[in-house]
């Protein structure tokens, strides 16, 4: 296979996978804040148990469920169609993605064909979404360094310019509701592509101003280097996947590795971090964004005429056969997975969404034991969430 | 990737006492799993995760499942004695008859775990437990330790689901709150009647305010006040 570059680290001892339980230096009364839920860095409704011995932090609880609304429930509740719209909502910033993992895992279950034309679409939209949700995601890093609006407005900017091109398409910037299983929902005109086209052009401008603009500014650098390692044995066995597991060095994604759609007919290459830092999870971003703008451009050129629905595909009276299907994808924040089983009926039995921004925190105490408490925002920003995800 | 069958055979040589069945899946999607019995679970979790060829060292998802009691028709084959008359004659017959008898198949919760090789990019290889019923023995083994990426997914399974992990080092509620008593993602969870938090009540949700309304006051005796009144 091509995953390469990591050697298993056996490591046989007892709890290896577990945070240290650390002491306060001396006699030192601990400090207990709760940051959140309403912290301005926590990206929405959060919170963070913290135990701290002066800046230093000693312990470390995130506390879920204040955006909880039981998805999964709700999924089981309606049509497998039914749940379509209400996936934009799970990473509200890239909505095609969710689309797209949850066509993905219904076409498994019932072996639907998606057309060449569709796949182009789905990828197109894909990588855009990625190139929105990095743009965002290094914009937000950046704010919660302290430099207030700058670096975040220029990556809305961007992002504006593309979610044009979803409202364009799709109707809506960001409650697209747009894929369906066996294809897309409506097509593209050459209009729409020459007009993803123009934005392309402009996109690697925008990501020269922006790495110009930070990936040398020394105070970055010494906010973020050397703050905020992940082991990359930790990593895998932790489950993080996307731009974190990469920044700690580990050759997977997705993309390249179930090469799901059409992802191997393209060329792209898979940065890798080499420090396992908050810097190099900012960087990864950066780069991974720049690949994506070469997987666009590869997609414009090769999308051919056609249609963009099996015409076999059945949205009304849906009913797959009986049995179950776990389908994932490269979601911008790492692998986001659906588990369908299915009992013959209109609904899904079980609805179930393996969440990349949940499982990614799960390591988050790991990170910042030690570190200071105005670290603690700056990692806690480095693993990219969404709490609409998290809590779903 | 070996299959399901290799798996099983790999698993039943290295862990000698373990009880692991291949559960087919019907879908085209031919991810068949893997029941593991949960006494010898961690023991057989490791062993995925550490054997050479497998070395299914991520644990991608983690999940429950909520299985009710069942009815299932069976066709069985009876003999009875019935009395009959033959030639004018009341004697006892033995006859066979095939009948259709309804049998409850206890129902249980399952959890289901989907592992990936990070290190050889294969997958996904699916492993369920199951619980002995669905009302007191629902303990499972958790594969926390073996899989970090299990802490939290089985922390939303205990909230959600029910089901009780033992040697988790962390079991509390994830998403619902700590004095919540139910477990929401069963299948026959009824939603808590407290209408009377509904500040605006009208139409159908005003009648359901007032039933609970009036449902309270017979309860306390008392019941001056009701929601929406």
């Amino acid at each position: 296979m091509s995953v390469s570059g990591f050697v298993q680290e056996k490591d046989k001892r007892e709890g290896w996978n577990r945070p240290p339980v650390m002491e306060p230096d001396g006699e030192a009364d601990l400090l207990e804040v709760a940051m959140g839920p309403h912290h301005p860095s926590t990206h929405g409704v959060f919170r963070m148990d913290v135990a701290l011995d002066g800046e230093r932090v000693i312990r470390l609880k995130p506390v879920f469920g204040y955006l909880h609304r039981n998805h999964e429930k709700l999924g089981e509740g309606m049509s497998y169609l039914g749940s379509m719209p209400f996936t934009d909502r799970l990473d509200y910033m890239c909505p095609l993605t969710n689309n797209w993992a949850y066509a993905l895992a219904v076409e498994k279950l019932t072996g639907q064909e998606v057309p060449e034309r569709a796949e182009y679409l789905r990828v197109i939209l894909g990588e855009l979404t990625r190139v929105v949700n990095h743009a965002s995601a290094i914009g937000f890093l950046i704010q919660e360094m302290g430099a207030s609006g700058t670096p975040l407005m220029y990556a809305f900017k961007q992002r504006e310019k593309i979610l044009d091109l979803f409202e364009a398409l799709t109707g809506a910037r960001m409650m697209v509701n747009y894929m369906r299983f066996g294809g897309c929902r409506v097509d593209a005109t050459p209009a729409w592509l020459a007009a993803v086209r123009k934005v392309l052009d402009g996109l690697p401008q925008f990501a020269d101003e922006f790495e110009n603009l930070l990936t040398g500014n020394e105070i970055l650098m010494a906010r973020s280097q050397g703050v905020g390692i992940l082991r990359p044995e930790l990593a895998v066995n932790a489950g993080v996947t996307g731009p974190m597991l990469r920044a700690s060095g580990i050759n997977y994604d997705i993309r390249k590795v179930d090469g799901y759609s059409i992802y191997n007919r393209f060329k792209f290459r898979v940065p890798l971090g080499e420090h396992w830092d908050v810097y190099d999870r900012f960087m990864i971003r950066l780069l991974e964004m720049r690949e994506s703008f070469g997987i666009i451009d590869q997609a414009l050129k090769g999308i051919p005429a056609g249609p963009i629905m099996d015409p076999k595909a059945k949205l009304r009276g849906f009913r797959p056969k009986p049995g179950e299907a776990y389908g994932r994808i490269e979601a911008p924040k790492g692998e986001l997975g659906f588990y369908l089983i299915s009992d013959g009926g209109p609904n899904p039995y079980r609805y179930r969404i393996r969440p990349p921004s949940l499982i990614n925190l799960t390591v988050l105490e790991d990170m910042c034991l030690g570190s200071n408490v105005a670290d603690v925002v700056l990692i806690f920003g480095s693993v990219d969430i969404v709490l609409g995800e998290v809590d779903r | 990737m070996k299959t399901v069958e290799e798996i099983k055979a790999a698993i039943e040589s290295a862990v000698p006492d373990a009880r692991v069945d291949v559960v087919p899946n019907p879908s085209v999607s031919g991810q068949h799993s893997l029941l593991v019995a949960p006494e010898t679970a961690v023991a057989v979790t490791t062993f995925l995760r550490d054997d050479e060829e497998l070395s299914l060292d991520f644990l991608s998802n983690a999940t429950g499942v909520d299985w009710l009691d069942r009815e299932v028709a069976e066709k069985v084959k009876v003999t009875r004695t019935v009395m009959k008359t033959v030639d004018g004659v009341e004697t006892q017959v033995e006859e066979t008859v095939e009948e259709t008898q309804k049998r409850v198949v206890p129902g249980y919760l399952e959890a289901v775990y989907h592992l990936f090789s990070v290190a050889k990019g294969h997958g996904p290889v699916v492993i369920r437990m199951r619980t002995v019923n669905r009302t007191d023995q629902v303990q499972l083994p958790s594969l926390t330790p073996v899989w970090r990426s299990a802490e939290f997914q089985e922390r939303e399974i205990f909230d959600l689901f029910g089901i009780v992990y033992t040697g988790h080092p962390d079991l509390r509620r994830l998403l619902m709150w700590d004095e919540f008593k139910d477990h929401p993602m069963r299948r026959d969870y009824v939603e808590p009647d407290d209408f009377e938090y509904e500040p605006t009540a009208h139409d159908e949700v005003l009648k359901r305010a007032q039933e609970h309304a009036a449902r309270v006051a017979a309860q306390t005796g008392a019941g001056q006040e009701g929601a929406g009144a």
